[in-house]
């Protein structure tokens, strides 16, 4: 009786396999999309490496008055510092929570309801193919910056090991909160100010804009309690800085911690917002 | 006389239209408090770890944040959002529309838009601009005044130059709009003095995103540090600026081959 072909009956039986095809192909597409607009993507990445590019230069600054130091840290720290900047950052970009309006209001979300699969598993592999591009395209930027700025970068193993999860972890963290706060969406299609609010926050408490040590002490303990600093500054610092072994392997499990925290906050959020939700579009 | 006779009369279409939504009043004034307490954050931050920057004084940066702040928020009144539109239309195809109109293909797409909310920035800036003035001691004459004025004004119409140029591009590469992303990630360099870059991007940020000319320019003049050579440079490279990207813009014109028809 059953019309369902015969393969698609086997990918049911193996929801693991069938995951992780997914990724794989969701992936492959990305990959190829942004590929073929590597023009605009370079724009883009060239809009980005202006931010850390202008923070170096005026750190720099200030470290070459005081005779090359600024607490300590010499100028070659700042340059590793904001280099490294810009890979992390082109690892934690994820589909931000404004765009949940504009996927509610242009009625692609009903769509993607239909789907036997959780819209955010489309999220997570497509950015994350995106990300193998940009990769690529950061390269050269990387070496460029490099031989600009001279920056001071000499990781052990263990630290480019734990580098290389971190940067994932810290993608994750930003797919998690970034994806509960776009539930905001499915109540008002005022958040903007509440947006701004959290990447304001998220700018002056995440060692975006500085390392977190020149920031005086108070706004450092109030950092302690959010997640910012685990999808910046740690993994920033996990291979610039001289983190102990303990302080490597527990940042990755503060990592992992603050990513379950965000998963539990977005499935919480999401139960709530797909009952509320009334489809537009199709 | 024509032109500024239509281009009168969609600012005033413009602006009617912008005044339906007055919530985006709050909305921005919100934002601009955001944009201004984070630069604030920042120069306070700079300033804790040292008294001077470049020569440049924690009061002369002050005044240099506000008029970045004004010129940013002067920009997306009336510049970046014409621009912008070009390029999206030429990506939907229809950009046609304007170009059947008998007006000036190039005054049209420049004056059809407008986002009268991001006074508030023009404002913002302008009162940060007063703050820091009045912690410098030395005085500001009139001749300064005037060459800011003049330097401002310079600066905006460069600004307009680089953003035709690259609402041409899209004549040939459709996909743009992340360069929109490219110019606010550049716009920033207008925070410190250009003094403090290295050669390559103090050249890139003066005359290839005349971010240098549009601020930096303005601040020398109010804090007395601008010579004459400059001034004159501003005026001879602007008007160049003029004449060049209206010749690539009737190049890209002569190219395009439509996308609706």
């Amino acid at each position: 009786m059953s019309v369902i072909p015969q393969s698609a009956r086997l990918r049911q039986t193996g929801a693991l396999r069938s995951m992780v095809d997914f990724y794989v192909v969701r992936m492959r597409t990305a990959v190829q999309q942004q590929f073929q607009y590597r023009v605009a993507t370079y724009f883009y990445m060239l809009g980005m490496v202006a931010e850390p590019v202008i923070l170096l230069v005026v750190w720099t600054t200030i470290a070459e008055q005081q005779g090359g130091f600024i607490q300590g840290l010499p100028v070659g720290y700042f340059a590793a510092y904001y280099i490294v900047w810009t890979l992390v950052r082109n690892m934690n970009i994820v589909f931000g929570a404004p765009y949940w309006e504009h996927r509610i209001r242009e009625g692609q979300l009903s769509g993607q309801l239909l789907r036997p699969l959780h819209p955010l598993h489309d999220d997570i592999a497509y950015f994350a193919g995106a990300k193998v591009i940009w990769i690529l395209l950061w390269l050269p930027i990387a070496v460029a910056l490099t031989f600009l700025f001279d920056p001071l970068l000499d990781p052990t193993a263990l630290e480019i090991g734990v580098f290389a999860l971190a940067i994932w972890g810290a993608y994750l963290i930003r797919t998690m909160f970034m994806s509960a706060l776009g539930m905001l969406c499915f109540w008002t299609t005022r958040g903007a100010a509440i947006f701004d609010m959290y990447m304001t926050s998220e700018l002056l408490l995440s060692g975006r804009l500085v390392p977190l040590p020149l920031m005086p002490d108070w706004v450092e303990d109030i950092a302690r309690f959010f997640p910012f600093q685990w999808a910046f500054f740690f993994p920033i610092e996990s291979l610039v800085g001289d983190l102990t072994t303990r302080e490597l392997l527990g940042g990755l499990v503060a990592q992992l911690f603050w990513i379950l925290v965000g998963l539990a906050l977005f499935s919480l959020a999401w139960r709530s917002a797909v009952k509320r939700f009334s489809a537009v579009g199709g | 006389m024509n032109t500024v006779r239509v281009a009168w009369l969609f600012l005033k279409i413009g602006v009617l239209n912008e005044l339906q939504y007055r919530v985006n009043f709050v909305v921005q004034l919100f934002q601009s408090a955001i944009t201004l307490g984070v630069g604030l954050a920042v120069l306070a931050l700079v300033y804790s770890h040292t008294d001077e920057l470049n020569g440049w004084s924690h009061a002369e940066l002050l005044c240099l944040l506000g008029i970045q702040i004004l010129m940013v928020g002067a920009i997306k009144i009336y510049v970046q959002p014409n621009m912008e539109r070009v390029i999206d239309e030429v990506r939907e195809g229809t950009f046609d529309y304007a170009l059947t109109k008998p007006e000036d293909s190039q005054v049209l797409a420049s004056v059809r838009e407008v986002r009268i909310w991001q006074v508030v920035n023009v404002f913002s800036g302008l009162i940060v601009l007063g703050f820091g003035l009045s912690q410098i001691t030395t005085d500001l004459g009139a001749l300064d005044a005037v060459a800011f004025a003049i330097s401002l004004l310079l600066g905006a119409v460069m600004i307009y130059c680089f953003w035709l140029v690259i609402a041409t591009g899209a004549f040939w590469v459709v996909n743009m709009w992340h360069v929109a992303e490219l110019f606010d990630g550049l716009v920033q360099t207008g925070r410190w003095p250009v003094g403090i870059y290295p050669g390559w991007l103090r050249f890139g940020i003066t005359f290839l995103v005349p971010v240098a000319f549009a601020v930096t320019v303005p601040a020398e003049a109010v804090t007395s540090r601008l010579e004459w050579e400059t001034l004159l440079l501003a005026v001879v490279f602007a008007a160049f600026l003029f004449a060049a990207t209206r010749w690539f813009w009737r190049f890209g014109l002569r190219r395009y081959s439509g996308a609706s028809a």
